[in-house]
């Protein structure tokens, strides 16, 4: 059943994903109106997804790949939307929707997906390390996509080139704060999730833990989401180089999320 | 009934005329009131703006003078006046109408303003009882064309004054002015124009710095803002938002290295520069400074250009938008005239026949169902069968020009009254 809510969901997406499409070909505009409840809907249905899950397999952590990519794909939404109460803008959805979708659409397709044997996973540590992790990364691409906006109307105002495609994207100011608010937002949460993390870890595997490209990769990432917020905080940097930040701080993200394929301490599959 | 329309507007007529011929707003309903008991006049509306003077009748049978009425009215010799006016009729005067609503016919093509000005006139109209059936429907539906032409075009989105651009761009930089302040380098007209687009949208605080000081005062004391010393101008400076610049200065007043200290100070809170003076008060270096945005009367000036000529091709689907409604107006508006007659007509018909069965009954008394049936056919088929003609004759001939003949030969051959005239 929960798949079957999954694919629910996923219909949804689909129109997000559009959307996102016709918005880049500059003709979004006649979907804005029915954009906002799909996507709520979406969101409705795939909640129902994983409570089920969680309900068939008696524990909150995500059991299999699929299913954390479930749960990422939720939480990316519901920062959206959160946003979307905020701001009152639907450009972050260019990137959000399509990335949503792709991982709802892995997640929903249903084959046999590969189990994570470890039984460490069953613990609710790794729980509450899994959904503070996801909340920090949700959080970090939604920062990522408003500096990308960011930075394309920057320089569509700076080379005074301010009709064509991107004409209807957000104020420059609103964009900024945008990503900065996701910053601040996730920040305590990829916290969190670290020391959560490191506490199951240490456990373990004792101090070995620390030498896994892994975990390097994610205190990288940690380190530099904190100058990312700091410089911000203190500095007052912003516009153009927060958002060249933001977008390393993403993309070192992607590198400690990849690096889950040849992590020896972090490991999904079972041996 | 005939719509007919005779004015004057910016194309035709220089302002010497058009003053001449203005009546101000106070004098408006007076005006309308005199128009509608003008003779062979039933409905009248008068609009008058800066750019147009324009009389618009609906008229019973066509024949209204509304030069006559002019004439009258102003007391004056409207002949000097002859080619400078223009006069349309039923169709043409239901498209210059709804052209004017929609603002194609603007001298700024797009601007909002012209749809407010005809709904004033209306309402007023309206409470003068100038304005009742006929030119109602046609006003009513200006409306909606304007708002269609509004909906479905882009012909009035994009800013096409210098002061609109900038102030465009300014959201475009800061999302809403609100709260935003604003800095006055040099007190002339041009930046007190876009300062005054720039307070409309809700920046507040008002600096102002003049190399003559008492011309910043006077400024200030307009807008309520702040005279400054020119003197202070770069230790005030990083206070604003936005900076109007439009000295005479022979050479930059802000250079890159004014900028890099304002943003210090700013903590790198944006600052957009609109430089309408010429020589440059900014240094374009400036502009690649991250967190600071200048635009000169040039780049401003390009982007104006740009939304003309995008206005230009948008005002052209406006105007197949227009003819459409025009002819769905007309339209309707010529099967609405026969339709009464239509109606009354078989009324009629059915009041005699119910008269005349009543009154064979009697005579015959009971009948069986079948017999009964048999008579109400009978008498149907008669009564159907002498329609057929006139209600064909009448629905081919509406539009028509003869269909008010048509109509009224009707009315007296079938002793139908006058009472359900059309649409009053």
């Amino acid at each position: 059943m929960s798949l079957l809510w999954l694919r629910v969901a996923l219909v949804f997406y689909g129109l997000g994903l559009v959307y996102a499409l016709a918005a880049l070909g500059g003709r979004g505009k006649r979907m804005t109106r029915i954009i906002l409840p799909a996507m709520g809907t979406g969101v409705v249905f795939h909640f129902v997804s994983l409570a089920e899950a969680v309900m068939a397999s008696g524990q909150l952590a995500p059991a299999t790949i699929h299913q954390s990519e479930s749960v990422f794909a939720f939480l990316i939404l519901l920062l959206f939307l959160g946003m979307y109460g905020r701001y009152q803008t639907l450009s972050p959805g260019i990137f959000m929707f399509p990335l949503a979708f792709l991982l709802t659409f892995a997640a929903a397709m249903g084959e046999a997906p590969p189990q994570f044997a470890s039984a460490a996973l069953r613990s609710s540590w790794i729980a509450t390390h899994v959904a503070l992790i996801f909340t920090g990364y949700a959080a970090l691409a939604l920062s990522f996509t408003a500096s990308l906006l960011y930075l394309v109307q920057e320089r569509s105002i700076k080379s005074k080139q301010t009709d064509g495609l991107m004409s209807r994207l957000p104020a420059l100011e609103v964009l900024d704060e945008m990503g900065y608010r996701a910053l601040l937002f996730g920040f305590p949460f990829m916290t969190l999730g670290l020391l959560a993390g490191s506490v199951i870890a240490q456990e373990q595997f004792g101090a070995a833990y620390l030498r896994d490209p892994k975990i390097v990769l994610s205190l990288l990432m940690w380190v530099v989401y904190l100058v990312l917020v700091y410089t911000r905080w203190n500095a007052g940097w912003r516009g153009r180089r927060a958002a060249f930040l933001s977008t390393f701080a993403f993309l070192v993200a992607v590198g400690a999320w990849a690096a889950n394929y040849f992590s020896v301490v972090h490991r999904f599959l079972g041996p | 009934m005939t719509f007919l329309l005779l004015g004057v507007n910016h194309k035709t007529a220089p302002v010497e005329v058009r003053e001449r011929l203005a009546i101000p707003a106070p004098r408006l309903a007076e005006a309308m009131r005199r128009l509608a008991q003008h003779p062979g006049i039933e409905e009248g509306i008068v609009f008058s703006t800066c750019n147009r003077v324009e009389i618009l009748v609906a008229s019973a049978n066509g024949a209204a003078d509304l030069r006559g009425f002019l004439r009258d009215y102003f007391a004056t010799d409207v002949a000097a006046y002859e080619s400078h006016l223009y006069e349309h009729r039923e169709r043409e005067a239901v498209r210059h109408l709804f052209r004017v609503a929609s603002s194609l016919d603007s001298m700024v093509v797009g601007e909002p303003q012209i749809l407010g000005q005809v709904k004033e006139a209306y309402a007023t109209a309206r409470a003068v009882g100038a304005v009742r059936s006929q030119l109602d429907a046609l006003v009513t539906r200006a409306f909606a064309v304007a708002k269609r032409v509004r909906t479905e075009t882009a012909v009035g989105s994009s800013a096409v004054s210098v002061a609109s651009a900038a102030v465009e761009l300014a959201k475009k930089i800061f999302g809403t002015l609100h709260g935003k302040s604003v800095y006055l380098v040099g007190a002339g007209k041009m930046s007190e124009l876009a300062a005054r687009h720039l307070m409309a949208q809700g920046a507040s605080a008002i600096f102002v710095a003049n190399r003559t000081h008492e011309r910043a005062v006077a400024l200030a004391g307009r807008f309520g803002g702040q005279a400054i010393l020119f003197e202070q101008l770069y230790e005030t400076c990083d206070r604003a938002d936005i900076v109007l610049t439009s000295t005479g200065a022979p050479h930059a007043l802000f250079r890159r290295e004014h900028g890099e200290l304002f943003l210090q100070r700013r903590k790198n809170r944006p600052m957009f520069f609109i430089d309408i003076a010429v020589p440059r008060d900014v240094d374009p270096e400036m502009n690649k400074l991250d967190g600071i945005f200048v635009y000169d009367i040039d780049d401003l000036q390009a982007i104006v250009a740009g939304h003309v000529a995008d206005r230009r091709r948008e005002a052209e689907r406006a105007e197949v938008i227009v003819t459409q409604e025009v002819e769905r107006f007309l339209a309707r508006l010529e099967t609405q005239t026969v339709v009464p007659v239509i109606v009354s007509l078989q009324e009629q018909m059915e009041t005699i026949r119910q008269a005349e069965i009543d009154r064979v009954r009697g005579r015959l008394g009971r009948l069986t169902p079948e017999q009964e049936q048999a008579v109400e056919a009978l008498s149907h088929g008669i009564v159907n069968k002498i329609l057929h003609a006139p209600i064909t004759t009448l629905k081919t001939t509406a539009g028509q020009p003869e269909a008010t003949t048509v109509i009224e030969v009707i009315r007296r051959l079938f002793n139908l009254g006058d009472d359900k005239k059309a649409g009053s």
